[in-house]
Parts: C-alpha cells; sequence; structure tokens
C-alpha cells in the first residue's frame, strides 16, 4: 500500500530529529499565525495564484532566502564537524549523516539558492526592461515557480522522511547506483532536482521567447539594456543544458527503478558517461548564474557611475563568446578520468580561452567609472567586492585549467575553494548588489545603507576568512568532504579559522536580515521615489509600486538607456489611456506543482498507485486549461481605471 | 591599515605552516616538482593581467569618486577603440601563451606515460577497495594494503583500478592522481626523489568510510633497499597468503583497516578483479 | 476590433516561436539519448546486438505509417488555414487512428522482445534501446492524448483562435516527432541491422 514508506522512515540521529522538529515548528508558526490573522485566502488570491511576474519574482526570492538559510545550517555543520569533531572519537553527526549534509548543502544552495534568487529577479526585472507588460507565457511562468517550490518541498521532506543523498551533489555512479546507495537518499536527489528542472527549462524556454517578441517597440537586439542580454545568454545556456540534465537524471531513475543498465558497473553499464553527461548540463550552469551576475553589476555600475556603460558591443560580444564557450569546456571538471594528452589540453586550453572575455568585462566595468561621478552606495561596495574576490577565483580557476596542475588539485579543498570563490564571490554578491539596488522599485522605500554595509564587510571578510584556509588546506593535501583527519596533520588550526570565517558570514546574513526588518520599520523615513538613483533603463520609469500592468503607454524607444535619454530631452508622458489586457489570476500552477510533488514523492517510496493517480490528476490539469479559451483567462482593465491608477502612483501631475 | 593586516595574515600563515607538511609545495618526487613549476609560472602569467586590474579598480575608483572636484565627468563617454583592442589584446597574447605551455606540459606530464629512466620501473597494481587500498607487486609477488612501498629514484607504474564505487589516488608529495574505476585500469608514472613517508589518499568520494580511506607510501633508499623489503615480507611468518577467498573477505567494506603484508597472492588477481566487471566476461559465466 | 486581431497574432507568433524554442529543448533531450545509444550500442553484456533481434520490415512499417500521418497531419493545417472545419476534423482523426497504429506495432515489439527474455535489464545496450524508442513512443502517445482533447474541442467549439494555435503548434510537434523518428530508424534500426 505504501511502498517502501513505513515507520523506520522517521528520523532517527538527534541531530536531524533536531532540525525536523526546529523546521516543522518553525512551519506550524507560520501556518497558525496565518490561520489566526486570517491572510489565507488574501494569499491564495493576491500572491500564490497571481500570474503577475513581479509577485512570481518576490515569491522565488522569498523561497530561496528561506532555503539560504537552510543551506547556512548546513555549511555551519560541515564547518562544525571538520573544526570541532573531525579529529576527536565522537561526533553528533555521524559520516552518514555528514556525507548527506554537504550533499544536501551544495544541491541546495546551486538549485534552490542560487537558481531561485536569479529566476526571480529576471522575473522582477527583464519585463521590465524590455518594456513590456507581461513575460511570453503568464501562466507557464507560474507553472514553473511552483516545480520549484515542489522540487524545494521535495528535498526538505528528505530530513523528515527517509535520508538524502550521501554521494555529493553530482551524485556519480556507481556510488549513486542502487547497489551501494540502496535506500531512498538518492531517489530524493534525482526527483527533486527534476521536478525543479524541468521548472528550469520551462522558465528558460518562457524568457527567450519573452525577449524574442515582447521588447518595446524600437528596441533592437543592440538597444537592449545589458542585463537583459546576460539574461539571453544565461536562458540560452538554460534551454541547451537543461535538457541533458533531465535526460541524465531520468537514466540514473531507470538504472534506480527498473534495473536498467545506463551507469552500473556490470551488464555493460558506463559510469563514465553519466560524469560526461552531468557536466555537459553541469559547467554551463555555473554560467547560467554568473551572466546574470555579470548583468546586474553592469546595470549598477553604470548607474552609480552616471554614466554610460563603457565598451557595450564588447560586452555584448564577450556575454555571447562566454555562453558558447561554455559548452566546450565541460571536460575540465574530471582530467584525472584518463583521457588522454589531447583531450585535456584540449579542454584546458578551451578553458583558459574563456578568461578572455570574462577579463574583458572586468575592464570595461572598470572604465565605466572612468570620468564618471561614482556613489559608493552598498551595491557600488558589493560590486568592489565583487571584483577583487572574483579576479582572484579567475587565477585560481586558471590554475585548475591547466591539466597538469589539476592533476595535482583536483578533488583537493583547493577547489572547494576555487568555486565557493566563483559562487560567492560572483554569483552572490551579484544578486545581493541587485536585490539592494532594485528594492526600492518594488518596496517604495529603500534598504538601510549603514546595515547593508556592515553586512557587505562581514561577507567579505567572512568570505576570506572561510576559503582562504581551504585553499592553503588543499596544498596540505587536505581532500573534501572528509568527516574525520588525522589531529597530527596540522590541518586542525586552519578548519578553525574556516569555521570563524564562517561565523563571520553568518554575522553578515544576520545584518541583512536586520536590513531588511529595519527598513520596513522605518519605511516612511527610507521611502524614495520611483527614480531613486537616477537610473538609465526602462524599469525605473515605472511608477512605485509598480503598476500591475508595468506600463500605461508603450511609446517606442530611440535609445539604448531608454529612460536616461528620456529624461534629458524631458519627453512627457500623454494623458491619453487604453485598455490592457492581462492574464486572470489562476491556481493550475499550484496545482501543477502539487501534483508533480505526489508524484515524485510516490516514486521516491515505491508508491506506485499514488504516483499513477497524481499522474493522472496532471494530465486532467493540464487537460483542463488547455480547453479554456482566451476570454476566460484575461482579464481587461479599462483604460478609466489604467487613469485612476496613473493618476494615485504618480500622483496629481502625471 | 590594509597592508598591516595582510602582512599580520601573511605572517600569520607562515608560522602556522613552517613546521607543517604543505604536500605540493614540498614535493619529494619528479612529477610534483614539475607541478610546482608550471604553477608558479602560471601564476605569475596571471599576476601580469591582475596586479593592472587590481590597480586601475583602485585608483579609477577613488579618483572619479562622487565628490572629488578635480575629477572631469563626462556622462556620454562610452568607449575607447584602442583601450577595447587593449584589453582583448593582452589577455589573448597571455593565454596563447599559456595554451602552448598547456598543451606542452599536459603531454609531458600525462599520467599514462612512462618516466624514462636507465633504471627498470617498478609496476605496482593498485585496486580501490571500500575503504582501504590494496597494492599487487607483480613482478615479486607479494601484496600491502594501506602501505605502499617504493624505492627512490626507480619509476613506478602504477595500474589502478577498483572494486568498489569510483575513488581517486593521489600521494600530493609525488604528484598527480587518477580516477580508480571498475572494470578499467587507469595508469600513472611517479618517482620518489627522495626517502621518506608520504601520505596518499582517496579524493573521490566512496561511501561512508571515505575519509579513513589513506595510506602511507613509503619511499625506501634504493632499489636494494626495496628487494630486501620484498624479501623480508616472504620469510616473515606473520605474512598471510592473499588467496580469492582472503580478498572476497578482505573486499567487504571496513573502516581503519591495519597495513597489512602478504607474501603472495592468487595469480592473475587484478585481472579477476577488473574482468569481474567487463561485459563479455560476464557472458562467458553466465554461458557454463 | 483589428487591435484585437493583432493581439491575436501576436499571441500566435508567440505561441509558435515558443513551441520552436521548445521543440529545440526536446531535440537536446534526444540528443542526448541517442549520444547514449551510441556509447552504449555495443555493450550488449553477451546478450544479443542489434543485428540479432531488429526486424527492418517491421521498423519499415511504422516509418511508413509515421509518414503518412505526417501527411494527414499537413492536410489538417491546410484545412485550418481554409477554415474547413470538416477537413480539419477527418484529418485529424486519420493522424489519430495512425498514430494508435504505429503505438501498436511498437508496443508489439517492445512486447516480443520482453517475452523473448530481452528486457530492458539484460543488458546497457538493451537499456538504451527502450529509453530512446521508448521516449519518442511517449511522445507519440502524448500527441495523440492532445489530439483526442482537440478534436473534442474542434467539434463542439469549432475553429476558436486558441484552437487555431494549437493545432498550429501540434502540427509543428508531430513533423517534429516524425523526424526523430527518421533518425531512430536509421540510426537504430537500418545501422544496427547493418553492423
Amino acid at each position: 500500500m505504501f511502498g517502501r514508506l513505513g515507520f523506520d522512515a522517521l528520523p532517527h540521529d538527534p541531530v536531524t530529529i533536531g532540525g525536523v522538529v526546529g523546521g516543522g515548528l518553525a512551519v506550524l508558526g507560520v501556518v497558525a499565525a496565518m490561520t489566526y490573522f486570517k491572510k489565507w485566502g488574501w494569499l491564495w488570491r493576491n500572491w500564490l495564484t497571481s500570474l503577475d511576474p513581479k509577485k512570481i519574482g518576490i515569491m522565488y526570492i522569498a523561497v530561496a532566502v528561506i532555503m539560504l538559510l537552510r543551506g547556512l545550517a548546513d555549511a555551519a555543520m560541515l564547518r562544525a564537524q571538520q573544526a570541532i569533531f573531525a579529529t576527536s572519537a565522537s561526533s553528533p553527526i555521524s559520516p552518514d549523516l555528514f556525507q548527506q549534509v554537504f550533499s544536501a548543502h551544495g544541491t541546495i544552495m546551486i538549485f534552490f539558492v542560487a537558481m531561485g534568487v536569479i529566476f526571480g529577479l529576471i522575473n522582477l526585472i527583464l519585463p521590465l526592461q524590455i518594456g513590456a507588460r507581461d513575460v511570453a507565457f503568464p501562466l507557464l511562468n507560474s507553472i514553473s515557480f511552483w516545480l520549484f517550490v515542489a522540487g524545494m518541498v521535495l528535498i526538505n521532506v528528505s530530513l523528515a522522511l527517509g535520508e538524502f543523498s550521501a554521494a555529493g551533489w553530482l551524485a556519480y555512479p556507481p556510488l549513486s547506483g542502487l547497489e551501494y546507495s540502496p535506500g531512498t537518499g538518492i531517489d530524493y536527489w534525482i526527483w527533486s532536482l527534476q521536478i525543479a528542472g524541468v521548472g528550469s527549462l520551462l522558465s528558460g524556454v518562457n524568457f527567450l521567447v519573452t525577449i524574442f517578441t515582447m521588447r518595446r517597440k524600437g528596441m533592437t537586439l543592440m538597444k537592449m539594456p545589458i542585463f537583459v542580454w546576460s539574461v539571453l545568454g544565461s536562458m540560452l545556456l538554460v534551454a541547451f543544458a537543461f535538457p541533458i540534465l533531465t535526460a541524465t537524471l531520468a537514466m540514473l531513475s531507470l538504472d534506480r527503478t527498473l534495473g536498467m543498465h545506463f551507469f552500473t558497473s556490470d551488464l555493460g553499464g558506463n559510469p563514465m558517461m553519466y560524469v560526461n553527461l552531468i557536466w555537459a548540463w553541469g559547467h554551463p550552469e555555473v554560467y547560467i548564474l554568473i551572466l546574470p551576475a555579470f548583468g546586474i553589476f553592469s546595470e549598477i555600475v553604470a548607474t552609480y557611475s552616471r554614466k554610460k556603460l563603457f565598451g557595450y558591443k564588447s560586452m555584448v560580444w564577450a556575454i555571447l563568446a562566454i555562453t558558447v564557450l561554455s559548452f566546450t569546456v565541460w571536460l575540465h571538471h574530471f582530467f584525472t578520468m584518463g583521457a588522454g594528452a589531447n583531450v585535456n589540453a584540449f579542454f584546458g586550453i578551451m578553458t583558459m580561452i574563456i578568461a578572455i572575455p570574462t577579463g574583458v568585462k572586468v575592464f570595461n566595468w572598470i572604465f565605466t567609472m572612468y570620468k564618471g561621478k561614482v556613489s559608493f552606495k552598498t551595491p557600488m561596495l558589493w560590486f568592489m567586492g565583487f571584483a577583487v574576490t572574483f579576479t582572484i577565483g579567475g587565477v585560481t580557476g586558471v590554475l585548475m585549467a591547466v591539466p597538469g596542475i589539476d592533476y595535482q588539485m583536483h578533488n583537493s579543498l583547493f577547489l572547494v575553494a576555487h568555486f565557493h570563490n566563483m559562487i560567492i564571490g560572483g554569483v552572490l554578491f551579484g544578486v545581493f548588489a541587485g536585490i539592494t539596488y532594485w528594492w526600492p522599485k518594488f518596496a517604495g522605500f529603500r534598504l538601510h545603507e549603514g546595515l547593508g554595509k556592515a553586512a557587505f564587510w562581514c561577507w567579505l571578510f567572512g568570505f576570506w576568512f572561510a576559503f582562504i584556509p581551504l585553499y592553503i588546506l588543499g596544498f596540505m593535501g587536505a581532500v573534501r568532504r572528509l568527516d574525520s583527519y588525522d589531529p597530527s596533520l596540522g590541518w586542525q588550526g586552519l578548519f578553525i579559522v574556516a569555521g570563524l570565517g564562517v561565523m563571520l558570514i553568518l554575522l553578515g546574513v544576520f545584518f541583512q536580515v536586520v536590513q531588511v526588518a529595519y527598513s520596513i520599520w522605518k519605511r516612511k523615513e527610507l521611502a524614495v521615489g520611483s527614480d531613486p538613483w537616477d537610473g538609465r533603463t526602462l524599469e525605473w520609469a515605472t511608477s512605485t509600486p509598480v503598476a500591475e500592468y508595468n506600463f500605461a503607454h508603450l511609446d517606442a524607444v530611440q535609445d539604448r538607456d531608454a529612460f536616461w535619454a528620456a529624461k534629458q530631452s524631458k519627453t512627457k508622458a500623454s494623458t491619453k489611456f487604453t485598455d490592457i489586457a492581462l492574464p486572470k489570476n489562476t491556481g493550475t500552477g499550484a496545482y501543477v506543482g502539487a501534483a508533480a510533488f505526489v508524484i515524485g514523492f510516490a516514486v521516491i517510496w515505491h508508491i506506485w498507485w499514488l504516483a499513477l493517480l497524481a499522474l493522472l490528476v496532471l494530465v486532467g490539469i493540464v487537460i483542463a486549461s488547455t480547453l479554456r479559451e482566451d476570454e476566460d483567462t484575461e482579464m481587461i482593465i479599462t483604460a478609466a481605471e489604467v487613469a485612476a491608477t496613473e493618476k494615485r502612483l504618480r500622483g496629481a501631475g502625471a | 591599515m590594509s597592508v598591516l593586516l595582510v602582512v599580520i595574515a601573511c605572517l600569520g600563515t607562515w608560522l602556522y605552516l613552517h613546521d607543517k607538511n604543505v604536500a605540493i609545495l614540498n614535493p619529494k618526487g619528479i612529477i610534483a616538482s614539475q607541478q610546482v613549476d608550471l604553477m608558479a609560472f602560471t601564476l605569475i602569467l596571471s599576476v601580469i593581467v591582475v596586479v593592472p586590474v587590481f590597480t586601475m579598480l583602485g585608483v579609477i575608483a577613488w579618483k572619479y569618486r562622487e565628490g572629488n572636484p578635480k575629477a572631469t565627468y563626462e556622462p556620454d563617454h562610452e568607449g575607447s577603440k584602442w583601450l577595447e583592442v587593449a584589453w582583448w589584446g593582452i589577455p589573448i597574447v597571455i593565454i596563447a601563451i599559456l595554451s602552448v605551455v598547456t598543451w606542452i606540459s599536459t603531454h609531458e606530464l600525462d599520467p599514462y606515460k612512462p618516466i624514462a629512466s636507465d633504471k627498470k620501473a617498478v609496476k605496482v597494481q593498485v585496486v580501490a577497495l571500500q575503504w582501504k587500498w590494496l597494492f599487487l607487486y607483480p613482478e615479486y609477488g607479494v601484496a600491502s594494503v594501506n602501505e605502499l612501498k617504493m624505492p627512490v629514484g626507480v619509476p613506478v607504474n602504477f595500474e589502478i583500478t577498483a572494486d568498489s564505487p569510483m575513488s581517486a589516488f593521489w600521494i600530493p608529495n609525488l604528484g598527480s592522481q587518477t580516477y580508480a574505476m571498475n572494470g578499467m585500469s587507469s595508469k600513472l608514472s611517479l618517482r620518489a626523489d627522495k626517502e621518506g613517508s608520504y601520505r596518499g589518499s582517496n579524493t573521490n568520494i566512496s561511501g561512508e568510510g571515505y575519509a579513513d580511506m589513506h595510506f602511507q607510501a613509503v619511499a625506501l633508499k634504493d632499489q636494494a633497499a626495496f628487494d630486501a623489503w620484498v624479501a623480508d615480507v616472504k620469510q616473515d611468518d606473520a605474512s598471510a597468503y592473499l588467496d580469492q577467498d582472503t580478498y572476497d573477505e578482505l573486499r567487504k567494506p571496513s573502516k581503519k583497516t591495519p597495513v597489512t603484508q602478504y607474501d603472495g597472492y592468487a595469480s592473475g588477481l587484478y585481472d579477476t578483479i577488473m574482468h569481474k566487471y567487463m561485459p563479455m566476461d560476464h557472458a562467458h559465466k553466465e554461458g557454463h | 476590433m483589428s487591435e484585437l486581431i493583432e493581439a491575436q497574432k501576436a499571441r500566435l507568433y508567440r505561441t509558435t516561436i515558443g513551441f520552436w524554442v521548445y521543440l529545440m529543448t526536446d531535440c537536446l533531450l534526444f540528443a542526448s539519448l541517442f549520444a547514449t545509444y551510441a556509447v552504449l550500442r555495443t555493450a550488449t553484456a553477451g546478450g544479443p546486438g542489434a543485428a540479432d533481434i531488429f526486424e527492418l520490415p517491421l521498423a519499415l512499417t511504422e516509418t511508413i505509417i509515421l509518414l503518412v500521418s505526417s501527411f494527414t497531419c499537413g492536410l489538417m493545417l491546410l484545412g485550418l488555414q481554409a477554415k474547413n472545419r470538416r477537413q480539419v476534423i477527418v484529418a485529424m482523426a486519420l493522424t489519430y487512428a495512425l498514430g494508435v497504429a504505429f503505438l501498436a506495432i511498437e508496443i508489439g515489439e517492445f512486447a516480443k522482445f520482453v517475452a523473448e527474455g530481452h528486457s530492458w535489464q539484460q543488458s546497457a545496450f538493451l537499456s538504451a534501446f527502450f529509453t530512446l524508442v521508448g521516449t519518442h513512443g511517449l511522445h507519440i502517445l502524448f500527441g495523440l492524448l492532445w489530439l483526442v482533447v482537440m478534436l473534442v474541442v474542434v467539434v463542439r467549439r469549432g475553429l476558436t483562435p486558441k484552437v487555431t494555435r494549437q493545432l498550429t503548434i501540434f502540427g509543428l510537434f508531430w513533423h517534429f516527432l516524425d523526424l526523430v523518428w527518421i533518425f531512430i530508424f536509421t540510426v537504430v534500426y537500418l545501422l544496427g541491422v547493418a553492423s
């Protein structure tokens, strides 16, 4: 009846029980508060069923922030284990749990934090920057979000029921095969990624079409804001790379559930093929995350320097070059697998070539400040921190791109330090800068500067304290993923410093949480108008808060920095309005996400009848939505309503 | 202020490290020392780019800060052909140089290429198990677990496989790691140039006892010392014989397996382990 | 009124572009499976190889059926352009029947292999075969379901703008599956029997 799900699926060890009880109480508390304040209807009507990309974007970021806290808790456990318990006889964290924790840490940080926050920002900013009222496929957008949520819930359920993968964030077979991992952990990993991954793929298609077909009249490709270009590159990578992930996870799952032999060691299976396939997705994935961050920094540096972006065309070509090249380097993740010298050298050289367009971008950012008036607000601090951190990460990356060096450094803590260098110093700093920069557009008030700066310095120093020791440990021969090591090796001191670094990072996170709370409390003092930074691109042309329809008029744009140009020429908006059609709210996305979650859960636990039932429900939902005619899915905001809204949001003058 | 901090940090790091084995920067074999040189060269080349980047970043950010009355402001300044040519061009030149070095060094350091020597190389077959290392010396007929013996100055040609999840064989003081995989025999050639005992480990997660999967690689003074060790193992009553049954027992997952020596092992053991995972032999077995 | 038509046109354009992009991603999914099949083609683990089990006449029949169904699907699109509801309905029904026939043959082939002991569990080659061809079959199944739903809608509501959009992209989908099948026929069956 319930497959392999039984009471023994409940957690046994105290650390996990603590996590489950803590997490469970938090969820219960929220549920109770929502019920007490009778907010469920409001939440459902205004948020969960909304197809407005601005709201979907905020929900993505909210989920990602919660997952960031989970991922940080995992990181803190890893650091505590390696700094304190690794050399002692007993530890509250068993080796198996330790391996689950680092697998969860990597998976959550990449899929549910970085991806979530990037998709959140794209949802918020992209339609505004191209001067559109919506994305190309609003319902699909909602479905993508809910698939992301379904994957996120699934990975967290693994904490309470069963176990999580203990095979690292990419689960190489044969370790991840049935022979060595018969439990539910790998299946949780597969299905939470599979479901969220399909969501990402659909988002990729959606945003590509949005960029291709929804740009404001007059906005040629070469007039698009650079963030839009970076999203275009990133989404092209999503569209090309995520199908490979889908296929690879499906094959691993078929090995595990139907007894196939794609990646098994016996009967002709080929584990090396898995490693190739997963990195054919995995390397582009890194650029899927970093390209939008590059875009964010381009916007920020230009805005805060009050100057045009330096070398726009170079930037565009650099983005395109990175996009293409990122598909030609995947083998550098396994130089030590014994491919011949020619193959290794080729992939090493391709990897270094990526450093060229990346370097060009750094030079262009620096020269955007040249002859500008640079205002060092928090986002600019993040940029400066990024420029230094990311460049050093680039150097360690070039080192590892040389196969002869990688033979030594691979899978050591040097590697771990390197990719955190890129992802924290690149992606995270980028999204922190972006959130601070765009916050007032949607909130109507800016975030507190002092607290933001305090958070920045904690993150920056915390990062270096946490990861320089790891670089050094790599040189000492310390490999990744160790739950114990011999104290005589003399590694412990460095691990302790790394632990202190993480505590500094946690202090930074604390400042960020306080910053948001304090800014909400003091929102009257911090209130700003619709264009607080003297912005350049169209998102700053909207009212604050942004009207549901984004723009009342869709006038053609003339210039690359469309809003800046409009401000210079002091064009006045017309006061004649027309009807605007927008999609109606619908629960379809939420239902699809729920069905996908049940399918994943049922397959993990081998509850086949439930999987089939949920699949039928899913098909039913899709059919029902197909049957809805356009008139049923759209609402009209009349010209009069638009006029009233504009008057309310922009004041009497507009 | 920040310079002082950096100095203090460097000093502290040095104080911490000066009596410890920073294996990679402290090479004891020909491959590892070539790798350190390669690393130094690459690093210097990178610094040529990084130093100007950081200098410009600092200088320009400071000079054009808001409120500096001496700085000019040109909001429409949006590019300079020559500057852009420079920073596409210079990195291209540097990467071109590095590419040549990469091409040459990758061939030179190819783990499959036996190290040239006038001495006869020692062959060692390595089997990764859950969670220990088995070393077979086919030319000498002895075997050991979790301790590798090798002569100084003589190339050792490793053949590496796994009877466990994918693992990786690495002795940082000697250089280059290589994956150990089922049904495959990876190759690696190393040479120790200094007597000593060096830590080796698995770098690829292979299950619960992964962290325990390390060993000592003991480089003995010369070939004679190595031969003496072999003779010792063969004479020692404590050394057992590694037949198939003993191997099957050894193969079972175990942690903290003590160093063990065998005065002999089942003939063709390495091939048996390899072929277990090779499909054709499977069919062969089923056919009978 | 013209604004409404403009909006409909823009939607059709978006939907079509979007579906092209989706097809490209699906193409990559198949490419991954093809690449896997190419790697594992000879990994028969002592079990049967391609030449031992594939029957070309059967695969050729499947190919012809699918090609004809692509033709009837084209007729449907022509009917859609001419706003000829009857032609659309007849062509849809024909396409459906041919799709069912194709799927029946495929399932028959799979059942036969399994009955002979050559299931997907026997070797990596068979795993790759069942997955590649089966994934195409699942796409066909999905297409048939889609077709049935649309048939009901066309019969009951006629050719509304939404139906027109849906049928246009269904046409793309069906031709795409035909194309994928040609690759399967060539790579799996023709080259398989030839080797």
